[in-house]
């Protein structure tokens, strides 16, 4: 096995830039890597080796010609969540009724991608249409967990962060709706930022809650994601909901923490999350971070966000009174599946939607019907509406009195493959503290704060005001590089060998 | 529908009724098991009518939204041939679809 791929982005693209080594061996490192364990992590949906090798080539072209690299990532290979439109592979989101489809264009995100030289090397699972927790709501099965591979890893970007934790890529990309890029971090040990709302492209994302859905990246380390949101965040004409202001100056404030001093940084704990609820193992990780980044100068302050308990009930009427409509779209006569020669349309469409949607998916679909329905519309949708206004108050409220704010990133540790799959309700609890900076459209990353006492991976959550990415990637790498030389080397080291 | 929504469940039949507005084809082993989950769903979210929010604006975007406008010139979209690639059936250059006006 080829020691490149144990090595971060910022490393590999170093190497690439300098030519000591060719993006296209980095590349095939990896599709290497791929071959070589995916048929247990199964974390890739398309595996596109012809055209990440092509893709490598033209970086190595370049380069060999004396043109400085397109950006600082270029030659570096990424992992995309197949929720991005990609023209030249096929884009399922997770579910069957896009089976083989291939997008007529590419999401900016993608031309953003490919601009910049990252090499794409495939597309990775999720939960169908990004709705799940653990990415068992995929139609084209589970991704195993490579802390542990009869255990979940997270979701519903499951795909993009076993990847990662599998040195399958050194990066990915990957969508939080109610915390599908944190949460899956936290179970494997990898970093994943959920963007400000607005802050990354949703032109070509295939939504879920359009008000809600964020692409962000993911990475083994805090720095590595710094570089990769500089290449995919900043303004999109062809996105409504794009924010038209400077991107934060993540890579600097990531190179600023990792210098190691919080001084002079305000850091909140909510006391609303972390309590009940939270494994032991979880809790004490979590209190443990608290500690040393106290130890690295920052000032601990307690702070009180009294609507959070009930930002999971408003979370779930809101994400499926959203879902219910989007998915309208759906309808097995432009492109996708058709099932059945009905003599209606009306026919075709319900059973092309029963044939292409799972379980999950059908039932936020009805149940976003059902708060949406005339009588039921002011007492679910509209009154989760004025409590999302709360909660975006709390967080207002608290960035007065702190610079960020944390939190434990889910309350469990990775569970079994299989454990939550028929308990919706215990499966949506996974986002009790994730779901709240989503309502808000605020800024929140998980960095790993070591292992729990069953030796799974905890993450630690930092949360900031809409574009404060600056100083949430500052407090994380600064925790990180702390937590690194205490433990003498990366967690993500200690993750077990696959087993074939 | 009517009935107090915030103490009353989800039966067997407004699960049907939904899904046929869904256009979801549902089985009648799917209905039973969802009319159980979603009543346990709806208990749950339930919970944000506890909340006294009378004088509380509603948010449906995080961000205010308006309306983005570009330049009126012409710049290249998909083609006749790009837009109908994953059409599940196309004829003579458009969607082939089934009847769409009843007979009723």
């Amino acid at each position: 096995m080829s020691e490149l791929i144990r090595l971060t982005a910022a490393e590999l693209a170093e190497k690439i830039h300098s030519r000591e080594v060719s993006a296209v061996e980095v590349a095939q490192a990896h599709l290497d890597r791929i071959a070589a364990v995916d048929g247990t992590v199964h974390a890739f949906l398309h595996v596109a080796s012809e055209a990440a090798l092509v893709s490598a080539a033209l970086v190595d072209d370049g380069l060999a010609a004396g043109v400085a690299p397109a950006s600082p990532l270029a030659g570096v290979p990424l992992a995309l969540k197949d929720v991005f439109t990609t023209i030249d592979m096929p884009t399922t989101a997770g579910s069957k009724i896009l089976s083989g489809w291939r997008p007529p264009y590419d999401a900016t995100l993608t031309t953003r991608l490919r601009a910049a030289g990252v090499t794409i090397l495939g597309k990775t699972n999720m939960d169908e249409f990004a709705m799940g927790s653990s990415t068992e709501y995929s139609a084209y099965g589970p991704t195993r967990n490579p802390w542990a591979t009869a255990r979940i890893p997270g979701g519903s970007g499951g795909g993009s962060a076993a990847a990662l934790a599998a040195f399958e890529a050194p990066l990915a990309v990957g969508t939080d709706t109610g915390g599908s890029v944190r949460q899956p971090a936290a179970m494997t040990g990898t970093v994943g930022v959920k963007p400000t709302y607005g802050g990354v492209s949703r032109y070509g994302l295939i939504a879920c809650a359009s008000s809600l859905d964020q692409g962000g990246p993911c990475a083994r380390t805090v720095g590595d994601a710094a570089l990769l949101h500089e290449v995919i965040a900043g303004y999109d004409p062809l996105d409504s909901t794009s924010i038209d202001e400077p991107v934060p100056a993540v890579v600097a404030a990531a190179r600023l923490g990792a210098s190691g001093d919080l001084s002079g940084v305000r850091v909140g704990v909510i006391r609303e999350l972390g309590g009940e609820g939270y494994q032991a193992g979880v809790r004490s990780s979590f209190d443990a971070a608290v500690v040393q980044l106290q130890k690295l100068g920052a000032e601990i302050v307690e702070v009180s966000c009294p609507h959070f308990e009930y930002g999971l009930a408003a979370y779930y009427l809101i994400l499926p009174s959203e879902v219910s409509s989007n998915l309208a779209r759906f309808d097995a006569m432009r492109y996708g599946l058709r099932v059945g020669t009905g003599a209606s349309a009306e026919e075709v469409m319900a059973a092309t939607r029963e044939a292409g949607f799972g379980p999950e998916v059908k039932r936020r679909i009805i149940l976003g019907t059902y708060a949406l329905s005339s009588g039921y519309y002011d007492a679910y949708y509209g009154q989760a509406q004025k409590v999302r206004t709360l909660i975006a108050r709390d967080f207002a409220a608290a960035f007065t009195h702190a610079d960020v704010l944390v939190s434990p990133t889910a309350p469990t540790t990775a569970f079994p493959i299989g454990d939550k799959v028929d308990d919706p309700l215990a499966m949506y609890l996974n986002d009790l503290a994730t779901i709240p900076t989503n309502l808000a459209g605020t800024a929140a990353l998980s960095v790993p704060s070591g292992l729990a006492d069953d030796g799974l991976p905890v993450g630690l959550q930092v949360m900031a005001p809409a574009l404060g990415e600056a100083v949430m990637y500052r407090v994380a790498a600064a925790y990180e590089a702390a937590r690194d030389a205490e433990d003498g080397g990366p967690l993500i080291h200690r993750v077990p060998e696959v087993p074939a | 529908m009517s009935a107090d929504p915030v103490t009353s469940g989800i039966t067997r039949d407004e699960v049907a009724h939904l899904a046929r507005l869904a256009r979801l084809a549902v089985t009648d082993a799917e209905l039973d098991v969802f009319a159980t989950q979603l009543d346990v769903i709806l208990g749950a979210v339930a919970r944000v009518g506890e909340v006294a929010a009378d004088d509380i604006p509603p948010t449906s975007h995080a961000v205010p939204l308006r309306n983005v406008f570009r330049p009126d010139e012409r710049h290249p979209g998909l083609d006749q041939e790009q837009a109908l690639a994953g059409a599940p059936a196309a004829e003579d250059g458009r969607f082939r679809v089934p009847r769409i006006l009843g007979e009723e």
